[in-house]
């Protein structure tokens, strides 16, 4: 079927919003309609597109994000809500070259698989180790509960936080 | 070996903990456009036209597309070339694409897809395969063998009722296997771009890039050469990205008639619709033993619930019947199986790809004849074990079998022997072994072509290009190419750069389907690396005045066995070699061998090697409730020879993960709406949260042991292990409910409720057991009949007539199964 005439339309123009927020400990100024989650704010606007997504309904844990610290769905959470904010993507967790401990674990031990989850695991792992340095197997597994893996069986992905939170300390 | 063996991480193991890895949503081009899908919401309707004009006048809108911009059918099997792009005069499941909009953002072709107006006219719906056989009209597709059943096949090695019939002890047992999905966490997404001369290159999230470039070229009517498929890295695939899509026909078509990039990205419900996923399988499996239980005779019967199209369910229909043979001996053995054409998803491959319907019902069978005759089934199995470099009834080749020595490994990790039958109520132990393929003997569509092929690129920097058509889907495979190669040249795999998944760029690898990558792309890869260490050696030989064979490959350098000071480093051996040679480039190729099955159908089942795994699981059942908690798995599998051990025990874990999922809780099950609400046929669980999958509260712990035993057959003797270690969960669990509350659920997945039902049904007297109590009739044709090579066979069936010839398809793709 060809293009078909286009009637015209009104001009979308003023829909956007202009945020200020910090991004990987970088100072960020976005400008986005004011419907779009964290998520696609991050994925489209910033081209920060380690963070992936799954389902968009807050159900696998892919999209995770650290805000102020804290693991959040960035699916679930609009970027409106960020204003100020300091938000860690995984792209954020190395120090310039110097990979994290938890990034170095995974890709020695193979709890990266696919590696679709990993960026979503990684973050609220960090997370994790922040507040409990030493966590013990069940304190992971309830931090990981809500992050869906299918490639692993999540037992690499345990061993791996182990032995950076060991390397930390 | 320097490499190989040792646990290490994996050569993409860096970009995907940085989120460096581009997914194919990751992409996007200058002037890209978004496309979506209208979706049929009835589960099956003529299709009386589709009304476009107010969607294609809507802001941001460029392009509508309907069933007739697709007019050529496609499909992934060549028997069953029954899918378009967009539904031409019908709709045979809800989700079948009908319509596809093209627009500046995704959000207004989202919205102008509301706008499409469809008129369909509602047709009868079938639920099932018993639904399918009960109704034969309509006919969801006229190519149907008969009646609403896609086909129906059948074979007999041995005179089965004969060994029946003197049997001391026969079994009949009734199983059923609920559907299931993949469940990649990556949705499918597909990106297409007309190049600045014309072509078209296609970035999808497709495990087949091979064969996707097939379907692009015969669906668009382009030339394939004028086609370039990049296959992203999956993330994760199982076998659910293995079929073209209809998305990706689309997005490519659209971006031909705009000239401009075009994007889609599907929904999780959507993703929920392209299933390709585990056919649900009613069985009834009969087997006759002597007094000991050593099987004598095997009559099996599947029929298969295929969804609305064909996929590789020709293929998923005979490999519930192929691979029983290669774990016990079995004298003598008929199968007949069938598909079923029913309104829902489309079935296809999933790990373990038609196998683990019948293992389940192979191994549940095994324990229950242990049971019966007071044998423990740990021995009743390593009795009769296949013999290594064998030929069974149906003439599949059983190369190596590490079998034994997995089952000894988990029988004694879990102290099986001792405490088998003798542990409390509510807690219990169950055994399982199975076997799979390591890449299937044929491929898709019929040629003497290789399978896999790898191309090496060698530079004066010293550089290494390992090219290859193979797809990295997350199991690894980018890293045993780079693995494998660095082997044989002394190098490190982080030395080379590896560049697969391109049909432009790569030699042709089939895809990452069958576990067929390590064995096929490994060999082809110790070809072209061989061939490259043979050109660098002479010409180091030359320069150090020295015999080749006295030529060591290690740490970067080429040096003299006896006196390894003395050596150049692998840069400067490369600069000697291109020096000697002129510019280096080297091939390898790998084709299986031949097949001992000759008979038609015989082409589904053979591999050039076969993977063996035993698991026993331990379970705590609350009696009261049917809780059901697995609480450890012991899992052997025989890998050959582990290439990364890191990454080998990983799909085994991975493996047993997907298993317990099937096992416990995973299912694709479909409700009726209300009469008044259209008796639509409806998903009952498209979302990630409602169809349950494992979490990590749910994963026991696991002990792993990896068997190695190396096939000659393997590169440098590795076999398969994406798929095998899957295969024995989901018995291993129903045997150790089993041994926990003496109930049988012949039914996966196994939940709490059918647990209660059976134990209710014991309190009542009536047989502890769930389970279907009979099998439909099929209405069997007469069996092709293939003597057994220790009755004097040849691998042929002496009833077969000849193939009408049909000399306008013959020309072009051939048939598989052969």
């Amino acid at each position: 079927m060809p293009p078909q005439p286009q009637p015209p339309q009104p001009p979308t123009a003023g829909s956007k919003v202009v945020l200020t927020l910090t991004v990987n400990g970088e100072a960020a100024e976005v400008a986005f309609e004011p419907h779009k989650t964290l998520l696609e704010v991050l994925r489209e606007d910033l081209a920060l597109t380690g963070t992936k997504h799954g389902c968009e309904l807050g159900e696998c844990g892919a999209c995770a994000v650290l805000v102020d610290g804290k693991p959040v769905l960035s699916c679930l959470m609009l970027a409106l809500e960020c204003g100020g904010a300091s938000v860690t993507t995984v792209e954020g967790l190395a120090r310039g070259a110097q990979l994290d401990p938890l990034q170095d674990a995974f890709a020695d031990l193979g709890a990266a698989q696919c590696g679709y989850c990993t960026p979503g695991i990684l973050v609220t792992a960090r997370a994790l180790l922040d507040q409990h340095p030493a966590p013990t197997r069940p304190q992971i597994e309830e931090a990981l509960a809500g992050n869906l893996c299918r490639c692993t069986g999540y037992l690499s992905i345990y061993q791996a936080v182990e032995q950076a939170a060991r390397k930390a300390r | 070996m320097n490499i190989i063996g040792k646990p290490r991480r994996r050569v993409d193991g860096r970009a995907k903990v940085t989120g460096q890895t581009r997914f194919a949503d990751d992409l996007t081009l200058p002037r890209m456009l978004w496309c979506r899908l209208l979706r049929s919401h009835l589960p099956h309707a003529r299709v009386d036209g589709v009304d476009t004009a107010a969607a294609a006048a809507a802001r941001g809108v460029k392009l509508v597309l309907t069933g007739a911009d697709f007019p050529i059918p496609y499909g992934i099997l060549p028997v069953s070339q029954d899918e378009h792009a967009l539904a031409q005069e019908r709709v045979r499941f809800v989700g079948d694409p009908v319509a596809a909009v093209i627009a500046t953002s995704e959000e207004a072709a989202q919205a102008a897809v509301q706008l499409l107006a469809p008129r369909y006219t509602p047709l009868t719906t079938i639920s099932d395969a018993h639904d399918a056989l009960a109704t034969p009209a309509p006919q969801l597709h006229t190519y149907a063998e008969v009646g609403n059943l896609h086909k129906r096949v059948g074979f007999e090695f041995g005179d089965v009722d004969a060994s029946f019939a003197s049997a001391p002890h026969v079994f009949d047992d009734s199983f059923f296997y609920q559907g299931n999905t993949h469940l990649p966490i990556e949705q499918h997404a597909t990106l297409a771009a007309v190049d600045g001369d014309g072509k078209l290159t296609v970035w999808s999230s497709t495990q087949t890039p091979h064969y996707l470039h097939r379907a692009l070229a015969k669906a668009l009517a382009m030339p394939a050469a004028h086609i370039r498929v990049i296959a992203t890295p999956n993330g994760g695939g199982f076998g659910g990205k293995s079929d073209p899509f209809h998305h990706e026909i689309v997005v490519a078509g659209a971006a031909l008639r705009t000239g401009r990039p075009v994007k889609i990205c599907l929904s999780r419900e959507e993703v929920f619709y392209c299933h390709r996923g585990r056919h649900p399988v009613d069985m009834r499996l009969r087997t006759a033993t002597d007094a000991c239980g050593k099987i004598l005779a095997m009559d099996l019967e599947t029929l298969l619930d295929g969804g609305a199209y064909g996929s590789y369910g020709v293929a998923s229909t005979f490999y519930t019947g192929a691979l029983q043979t290669v774990t016990y001996e079995i004298p003598r053995y008929r199968f007949r199986g069938a598909r079923a054409f029913t309104n829902k998803p489309p079935c296809g491959p999933k790990r373990g790809h038609g196998t683990p319907q019948p293992r389940f019902a192979q191994e549940v069978q095994l324990d229950k004849i242990a049971v019966a005759l007071g044998r423990n089934p740990a021995d009743l199995r390593l009795e009769q074990l296949c013999k290594p470099n064998s030929l069974t009834a149906n003439y599949m080749r059983v190369g190596t079998i590490g079998l034994g020595r997995c089952i000894d490994a988990v029988v004694e990790g879990s102290r099986f022997r001792e405490r088998w039958g003798k542990l409390p109520r509510g807690r219990g132990l169950g055994i399982a072994c199975s076997s799979y393929l390591c890449g299937a003997g044929l491929p898709i569509y019929w040629n003497k072509l290789p399978h896999s092929g790898v191309q090496l690129k060698l530079d004066r920097s010293g550089g290494v290009t390992a090219f290859c058509g193979a797809t990295e889907i997350g199991q690894g495979s980018d890293d045993v190419l780079a693995g494998l190669v660095a082997e044989v040249l002394g190098i490190d795999p982080f030395d080379i750069r590896v560049v697969t998944g391109d049909t432009d760029l790569g030699p042709v690898d089939l895809g990452s389907y069958s576990s067929r990558v390590t064995l096929m792309m490994g060999n082809a890869a110790l070809e072209a690396a061989g061939r490259a260490r043979e050109l660098i050696a002479s010409a180091v030989a030359a320069e150090l005045q020295l015999p080749v064979a006295r030529l060591g490959f290690a740490e970067r350098r080429v040096f003299d066995l006896e006196e390894p000071t003395r050596g150049l480093s692998f840069a400067d051996a490369v600069i000697a070699a291109e020096t000697r040679h002129g510019t280096l480039g080297t091939v390898g190729s790998y084709r299986p061998p031949d097949s001992a099955a000759r008979y038609k159908g015989g082409g589904v089942g053979p591999s050039p090697a076969y993977s063996y795994s035993a698991a026993v699981i331990e379970v705590e059942v609350c009696p009261d409730t049917g809780w059901l908690d697995v609480t450890q798995v012991w899992i052997g599998h025989d890998i050959g020879r582990s290439l990364n051990p890191a990454s080998v025990r990983g799909q085994v874990e991975g493996s047993v993960y997907m298993g317990l999922g099937e096992a416990l809780m995973e299912e694709s099950a479909f409700r009726r709406l209300p009469p008044k609400r259209s008796d639509a046929l409806v998903h009952k669980f498209p979302s990630l949260l409602e169809y349950k999958s494992p979490t990590t509260r749910e994963m026991p712990p696991c002990t792993t042991y990896l068997i190695e035993d190396p096939d000659p057959q393997g590169p440098l003797g590795a076999k398969e292990v994406g798929q095998g270690p899957l295969l024995p969960i989901m018995p291993a669990v129903a045997n150790a409910v089993f041994d926990a509350v003496g109930v049988r659920v012949d039914e996966v997945p196994i939940t709490p409720e059918k647990i209660v039902r059976a134990l209710e049904e014991a309190a009542r007297g009536r047989p502890a057991r769930v389970g279907p109590t009979g099998f439909p009739d099929v209405g069997w044709p007469e069996p092709l009949r293939v003597a057994p090579p220790w009755e004097g066979g040849d691998g042929k069936a002496a009833n077969e007539t000849p193939r009408r010839p049909r000399p306008d398809k013959d020309a072009k793709d051939k048939q598989v199964p052969r």
